[in-house]
């Protein structure tokens, strides 16, 4: 059961991610952003909820399309906002963009443009935890498509082993760019795979906030008591194409359409109005107050400066 | 000092760190009890249990990647490679990931990590078991890469790597281990990044060789002496960072460069060098610069293939007497 404060917590992260998306999706169409923007529209219950467990301590790995994992693990919508544009005031400072903004201070070990990339390293930041007696767990989130990665497998092989304080957050919305799970993937459900690997594998309607907290919270108990990995998949969808631009071939209109209809957002919405866990008034004030703070990191991105071409060399090593 | 195999100085430049920080621990394929296939943490697992000597499956991105996250984290990984040969598989993990994390986030994370291993000829394991590979790591930035070519500069070279917040892909070599070299007892014994060794002095030409092939070349130098031409022989000891102001002050001096070394000629350390060097002290140069290196085939099996496929000392030789129009 999700207290009040932790569900206002979920909605606003959700709103906060949504608003900012659609933000980025109209920064892009007025050329004013460039690159690959994969948004994250349609999926925005999982990281919000799963995020909402984690302290800054924990560590997340996130994806290409992880604009969502880093605000929910805590991003400032302003510097983040920054990195999508490129200017010296990003996360990366500039030198990242969209698929590459990391915040370690807050747990958040990077997103990454490579598919796979980051459960590797997940399981090495639980391995840290661990052997340093720490009670940190690790979340890697990762879609359908790391899944077929030999990195997936040797990740969830290495993390059974060794019994770490990690959890596999698998987003399966569908695709792979455009290839379809059943053009690319062995198994109905991508959590029959922690079988292979002897661990729990659970699959959730990751439109649901409930559901996917329910999922995470057995995953939670069982890392922090030493137990090892979990392995959820969040069935979900991209509203979206793969990317800004995606002409989106490889499915239909009403498809898409059928989704929105499980809009996760509104959905979390009608249960904490049903339930009389929030009123109209305070999820409104959600609303309205997660727009204005994205219209307000937007305008800071706008105004912030480029970063200086003569730095191009600095921070390829650390030195000291 | 003592006397001690380049093995056993990586060894003991292991545990002496392991000592010193508790957050140093070593993971690789074979490497607690078996003490790594050449017996470079042997017998560590007794001192430091096998958390910290962790043998780890057969999964190069999985463990290389988890160094990345362990390193990210605050540990100070040693991850082993049994052949450099396998960092192919694992090569997102080196090169998309560890080599580029710093940057790729404004500078505000590091991988104090070590990927070492040993490469080269020397037990005729053929193709897959025998290439140079150092120049994949040398070209991507944020990867520093060290070559060690005796127990000395292994045991000095580790300890800076080890210490060091950057990713370090530290490049050992077979058929090395097994030579013994005075080693300084002192735990703090450190050989920065970034300088070269001159290892006999010359005036004729310049001969800038790594691994084997300082040996090999240091042979060619006695040889060449015997015919009146003098050679000045530079390891270079880390190809990242490079010290081309030792190997530029040595081709002022001698007007004539030669690099010698195992890996493929094509494309190898030693085009990046002559053409630095080119670049930067083509007015001093007397002749045009030689590269001595593998032929463009892997690495074969029967031994007289493998002679063919890699320079030898003569090889050296030659090369030397082409920049005198020999």
């Amino acid at each position: 059961m999700i207290d009040k404060k932790r569900s206002l917590w979920i909605y606003n992260k959700m709103n906060e991610i949504r608003n900012f998306e659609l933000k980025a999706l109209e920064l892009f169409e007025e050329n004013k952003l460039r690159g690959s923007v994969h948004l994250y529209i349609g999926e925005e219950a999982v990281a919000a909820t799963i995020c909402s467990s984690l302290r800054d301590e924990d560590y997340i790995t996130s994806t290409h399309r992880g604009h969502g994992h880093c605000i929910a693990k805590g991003a400032e919508l302003d510097k983040a906002m920054a990195e999508l544009m490129g200017k010296a005031t990003g996360y990366c400072r500039g030198r990242g963009g969209s698929m590459h903004i990391a915040d370690l201070t807050k747990g958040n070990l990077g997103a990454n443009g490579i598919v796979g990339g980051g459960l590797p390293i997940a399981t090495g930041a639980a391995l840290a935890s661990k052997m340093r007696g720490q009670d940190r767990v690790a979340v890697s989130f990762f879609g359908d498509g790391a899944s077929n990665e030999g990195t997936f497998h040797e990740s969830l092989n290495l993390a059974s082993l060794w019994k770490l304080p990690i959890i596999f957050v698998c987003e399966n919305n569908g695709f792979g760019i455009s290839v379809p799970a059943w053009q690319s993937t062995s198994v109905e459900n991508i959590s029959d795979r922690a079988h292979g690997y002897n661990m729990p594998g659970e699959t959730v309607d990751g439109n649901d906030v409930n559901a996917v907290d329910e999922a995470f919270q057995r995953a939670l108990k069982r890392a922090k008591a030493g137990e090892g990995p979990t392995l959820i998949e969040c069935k979900t969808y991209r509203w979206m194409g793969h990317w800004i631009g995606d002409p989106q071939l490889y499915r239909t209109r009403e498809e898409v359409e059928a989704w929105k209809e499980k809009c996760p957002i509104k959905r979390y919405r009608a249960y904490l109005l049903e339930n009389g866990i929030a009123s109209e008034e305070e999820l409104g004030e959600i609303e309205s107050r997660t727009k204005a703070a994205v219209d307000a990191a937007a305008e800071f991105a706008m105004n912030s400066p480029e970063p200086d071409p003569a730095g191009v060399l600095e921070d390829v090593y650390f030195e000291g | 000092m003592s006397i001690k195999t380049y093995a056993m100085a990586i060894r003991d430049t292991i545990a002496s760190e392991m000592r010193r920080d508790e957050n140093v621990f070593c993971m690789g394929e074979d490497i607690e009890t078996a003490g790594g296939s050449f017996g470079c943490t042997r017998d560590l697992y007794k001192e430091f249990g096998v958390e910290r000597v962790r043998n780890t499956p057969i999964s190069e991105a999985g463990f290389v990647g988890a160094g990345v996250g362990a390193a990210n984290a605050g540990m100070r990984p040693i991850v082993e490679l049994m052949y450099w040969d396998f960092a192919y598989v694992a090569m997102d993990q080196i090169l998309n990931q560890a080599a580029k994390i710093r940057y790729m986030f404004g500078g505000k994370a590091k991988v104090p990590m070590v990927i070492r291993g040993q490469q080269g000829i020397g037990k005729g394991n053929a193709a897959q078991h025998s290439q140079c590979p150092e120049v994949f790591f040398m070209h991507i930035p944020g990867l520093k890469v060290a070559m060690p070519s005796c127990a000395e500069d292994a045991a000095g070279l580790l300890r800076t790597a080890i210490r060091d917040d950057n990713p370090v892909a530290f490049i050992e070599h077979k058929a090395l281990y097994f030579i013994k070299g005075e080693v300084p007892d002192d735990p703090e014994f450190m050989i920065p990044f970034g300088q070269a060794k001159i290892r006999r002095e010359g005036s004729d030409v310049t001969i800038v060789a790594t691994h084997l092939f300082v040996n090999r070349s240091l042979e060619a130098a006695e040889k060449l002496e015997k015919e009146g031409i003098s050679c000045e022989v530079i390891d270079p000891r880390t190809i990242v960072p490079f010290d081309y102001d030792t190997v530029i002050n040595s081709v002022k001096k001698t007007g004539r460069l030669v690099v010698a070394h195992e890996a493929q000629k094509t494309a190898g350390m030693g085009a990046q060098v002559v053409t630095y060097v080119q670049e930067h002290a083509f007015n001093y140069m007397d002749a045009p610069a030689q590269v001595v290196g593998a032929k463009p085939c892997p690495v074969p099996f029967n031994l007289g293939l493998e002679t063919a496929a890699i320079p030898t000392v003569d090889d050296i030789v030659a090369a030397v007497k082409k920049t005198l129009y020999k």
